[in-house]
């Protein structure tokens, strides 16, 4: 019985009506990005089973580094449980009773200082966090939409640099009612953001009657795998200063990093600036972060706002209700991350292993006669096919994507999905496979760049005569 | 450095109207009463004198149930083993099996009396989050929803703070046990036409929050009656349906929708039946955050699902409550044992109120007893329950919850838990009512 609808010959009256949130199309499943994954799990790669299936590449996903979790909690069992006899107050293990009763949206304090501290390993020590500013999300996905909650009212813009992650469409803006208006980037400076692209933006929202709130970036960037370069960073705080607007900084892959330039996160600029005497820039700064990337557990849903607002801190907590931490996962990962070898280690090791597979993949690409923007950070690269357009068109992007997909059998971002100015770049992840499956998946791009060069090179030949 | 900020002579930008509205709810007494506990909590040893916390409707009398379960499934469970496959999963689904296990769990509660489809379950963070999720699907910014008085006070937050629906309150009174009338609904739908407000559905909390009583089948069909003449929705609240302690037993609305399609169900009711349910009290793991939006409606299902994205919960969490809730004999021992233990503790506040001359109204489930202090009003007014309240928590020391905090119509009235504290406490809290009541009685005969 439970829940199958019987059809009935008395018609029945039609359902009542849903929200207009609810039938917007701006949950953002429509998209291509969306429509890969699709065919990705129709058709899925398994080595054995389906060797001539799907390789999925277009999931940002860490998985070079899980061992060492593994091996953490092999050798502290009681960081995943509640301890056996005698476990309880006074024996240093959190008790069950207490850990399944803990609801306070403050979160756990071991847990606040351990990322606090884990955010400050990330940066070498070149910034502080306050544990009493961090306020605890299911995700970052629930920390961008939070900010966006308490930093802009509905039909506000924030300001956007392009290409940028496509869930940022619904996190930002879907039950918020918020705008995005794209600042554009473009290849001819490695897709920084200028100030005049800030400027064209926030007139851009202006002239359709947006008021603009704040500037979102991405640092470092998705899907670009760069970090901002400090100069830039300075202008942009610059701009929000001089526009009296707010700076939200999506840090999610702060911890990937495996090349120089080194990050410069915000949190160092805001604490220079304060050095020098300017404090004013702080409470506009607001940071995201999360576990989902750079420690591979994006199940365990922890993410993270931390600002330097006070306002906007006591508002984030009290709004984190909607979407708290799993106490039991905040006690495990507090104990993971107060372990400060194993922090170290752990980001140590990450990094070298994310740069292994960032040069492998270039590499291999770059033979196959393919370009990727140079990148330093992130589990993708940035793949330049802009030659391979038959038209440098978002039509003639989509149709290369697709032969990718259907031909090819790998399925990576297109530009477009990603809202890139320039057509003909995709985004292509390189961590959330094994190298024997990158190989694979290199292999299958060889293969078809070696026929699209022939094809073209006869047809050129043919051309010319 | 971290975050100490220096005097700003730059202004700070504005926050969001959101941001800046009261409409978070802290500034409500149910709040003040918490905070009088904070800062002076009960403690047997260290601070015999403290004050009591009965404002918290939390489970705290089955644990060891669960204790002993957890325990021995996380010992017997390798932790590495299926480690990576979990720390991975982020989909909206949810764990197939989890699903399995919550549809299982539900339907023993309701003693099979109706069916859960895993597939219309969705998890959310908590009934929090599963109650504002709702609200944001089923009706637009400034459109109301009509809620029953007296109701949890925690829903001006949830289904009102970040979506700007409204609430329009459908008075019930002690004259018919607090249940909800027929001219009640119809006197709420009228006011909020009058106000402009579209009408989108009814939210019932049944087993009631503060009320502890279950929905009478005759009510609950007049309310789905209600509903489906009017074309708007029903979102009931089914948190506390495992807290069903005496007759008579829980009527869900499950069972209704399940009997209506039976006959036919030709006004399209089930298409308009929503149920919230959640681990917080009936299992006490409010901190695992764990809550389902159960819909038999497809649209309002797939839009949940998507929409959960900002408030899925911990798949660790899920993974460690799966093996416990798809054991179908843990699940009726629990049940069971669980009603056991809190029969016990409401039969035991009664007798200990009674026994001091105060009534409550008789109820048979929930975590707390919505008590009758009518008669220790000065003045039968919001303010007068405001000043016996303050009374209570500073000469008794008791953190209770006024009824006025609940949008009771009736001043007077005020909910006390029961289950968030040993019997000891308990005990101690009677006792101190007890003297709170004589130095009344005292007062009041001079």
């Amino acid at each position: 019985m439970g829940g199958k609808l019987l059809l009935l010959d008395a018609s029945p009256e039609a359902p009542p009506p849903l929200s207009q949130v609810a039938t917007s199309g701006a949950h953002g499943e429509d998209s291509p990005y969306f429509a890969g994954w699709k065919a990705y799990d129709q058709d899925p790669y398994h080595v054995i089973f389906n060797p001539s299936g799907v390789i999925q590449m277009g999931l940002a996903e860490n998985q070079v580094s899980f061992d060492l979790l593994e091996g953490y909690l092999r050798e502290h069992p009681e960081a995943a449980g509640w301890g056996g006899a005698g476990a309880g107050a006074g024996s240093g293990v959190a008790s069950f009773r207490d850990n399944a009763l803990f609801q306070d949206y403050h979160g756990l304090k071991a847990f606040r200082k351990a990322m606090a501290s884990f955010m400050e390993k990330i940066r070498g020590g070149k910034a502080r966090f306050d544990p009493d500013r961090i306020v605890l999300t299911a995700g970052a996905t629930a920390a961008n939409e939070l900010l966006t909650f308490i930093l802009a009212n509905p039909g506000d813009a924030l300001l956007i640099p392009t290409p940028y992650y496509p869930g940022f469409d619904r996190d930002l803006r879907w039950r918020t009612g918020v705008n995005i208006v794209p600042v554009h980037c473009d290849s001819a400076n490695g897709f920084q953001v200028t100030v005049a692209a800030l400027q064209a933006a926030y007139e851009e929202a202006d002239a359709a009657g947006m008021r603009v709130r704040g500037v979102l970036l991405t640092n470092p960037s998705n899907p670009l795998g760069t970090t901002v370069k400090r100069s830039v960073l300075e202008d942009v705080l610059d701009f929000v200063a001089r526009k009296n607007i707010h700076l939200i900084s999506d840090e999610i892959y702060s911890g990937s990093v495996f090349t120089a330039p080194d990050l410069v996160s915000v949190a160092e600029l805001v604490e220079s600036r304060a050095r020098r005497g300017d404090s004013g820039i702080a409470e506009r700064v607001h940071i995201v972060y999360s576990l989902s990337k750079d420690m591979g557990l994006p199940g365990f849903r922890v993410g993270v706002v931390y600002s330097y607002s006070d306002a906007v801190v006591t508002t984030a907590r009290r709004m984190s209700s909607f979407t708290l931490v799993s106490s039991q996962t905040q006690k495990t990962l507090a104990a993971m991350l107060s372990d400060a070898a194993f922090a170290d280690a752990y980001i140590r090791t990450n990094r070298e292993r994310l740069r292994e597979r960032h040069d492998h993949i270039v590499a291999g690409l770059a033979r196959a006669g393919v370009p990727c923007l140079r990148g330093n950070a992130g589990l993708f690269v940035w793949m330049d096919m802009r030659r391979r357009l038959d038209e440098a068109t978002v039509a003639g992007e989509l149709r290369l994507w697709d032969r990718m997909l259907h031909e090819v059998k790998l399925n990576i971002s297109p530009g477009s999905s990603c809202h890139c100015s320039e057509p003909g770049w995709f985004r292509v992840c390189f961590a959330n496979m094994s190298l024997a499956t990158l190989d694979v998946a290199l292999a299958r791009m060889s293969r078809f760049l070696h026929k699209w060069n022939k094809y073209n090179n006869t047809a050129r030949t043919a051309l010319e005569k | 450095m971290g975050g100490r900020l220096l005097a700003s002579s730059q202004p700070e930008p504005p926050l969001s109207d959101i941001a800046r509205s009261p409409a978070h709810g802290e500034d409500s007494p149910y709040f003040a009463g918490w905070r009088a506990y904070d800062e002076d909590p009960y403690d047997p040893v260290t601070n015999p004198s403290g004050v009591i916390q009965m404002g918290l409707a939390e489970n705290q009398v089955s644990f060891d149930l669960l204790e002993a379960y957890l325990r021995e499934y996380l010992e017997a469970s390798d932790c590495g083993v299926g480690f990576r496959e979990n720390a991975l999963f982020q989909d909206y689904h949810g764990l197939n099996s989890f699903r399995t296990a919550m549809a299982s769990f539900m339907e023993t509660i309701r003693g099979g009396k109706a069916r859960f489809d895993p597939n219309r379950i969705v998890l959310t963070a908590g009934a929090t989050a599963a109650n504002e999720l709702l609200s944001f699907i089923l009706a637009n910014p400034g459109d109301a929803l009509l809620v029953p008085t007296p109701y949890y006070p925690g829903f001006d937050r949830d289904l009102r703070w970040r979506t700007g629906v409204n609430i329009v309150p459908v008075h019930c009174r002690s004259d018919t046990g607090f249940q909800v009338t027929a001219r009640a609904l119809q006197a709420a739908y009228d006011e909020a036409v009058v106000a402009g407000a579209r009408v989108r559905g009814v939210v019932l909390t049944n087993p009631s929050n503060p009320l502890g009583t279950t929905v009478e089948r005759a009510v609950l069909e007049g309310i789905v009656d209600f509903v489906a003449r009017n074309d708007i929705h029903l979102i009931s609240d089914e948190i506390y349906s495992g807290s069903v302690f005496a007759t008579p037993d829980l009527v869900s609305v499950a069972e209704v929708v399940e009997e209506r399609v039976l006959h036919g169900d030709n006004r399209g009711v089930a298409a308009r039946v929503h149920v919230v349910y959640s681990l917080s009290k009936d299992l006490g793991l409010p901190g695992f955050r764990v809550g389902v939006v159960y819909s038999y409606n497809d649209a309002v299902v797939a839009a949940a699902r998507r929409m959960s994205s900002f408030t899925l919960v911990s798949s660790q969490t899920q993974q460690t409550l799966v093996a416990m809730l798809s054991d179908a004999a843990f699940n009726a021992a629990y049940v069971r044992a669980n009603r056991a233990r809190l029969r016990e503790r409401h039969e035991h506040v009664v007798a200990g109120l009674a026994h001091v001359g105060v009534s409550c109204l008789r109820s048979n489930a929930g975590l707390f007893v919505w008590v009758d202090m009518r008669l220790l009003l000065d003045e039968a007014t919001v303010s007068g329950e405001l000043k016996l309240w303050r009374r209570v928590i500073t000469e008794a020391k008791l953190n209770v919850s006024p009824g006025s905090s609940c949008h009771c119509s009736e001043p007077g009235w005020f909910r006390m838990c029961f289950a968030n504290m040993s019997v000891e406490t308990l005990d101690v809290a009677l006792q101190r009512l007890s003297c709170f009541m004589e130095r009344w009685n005292k007062y009041t005969r001079k």
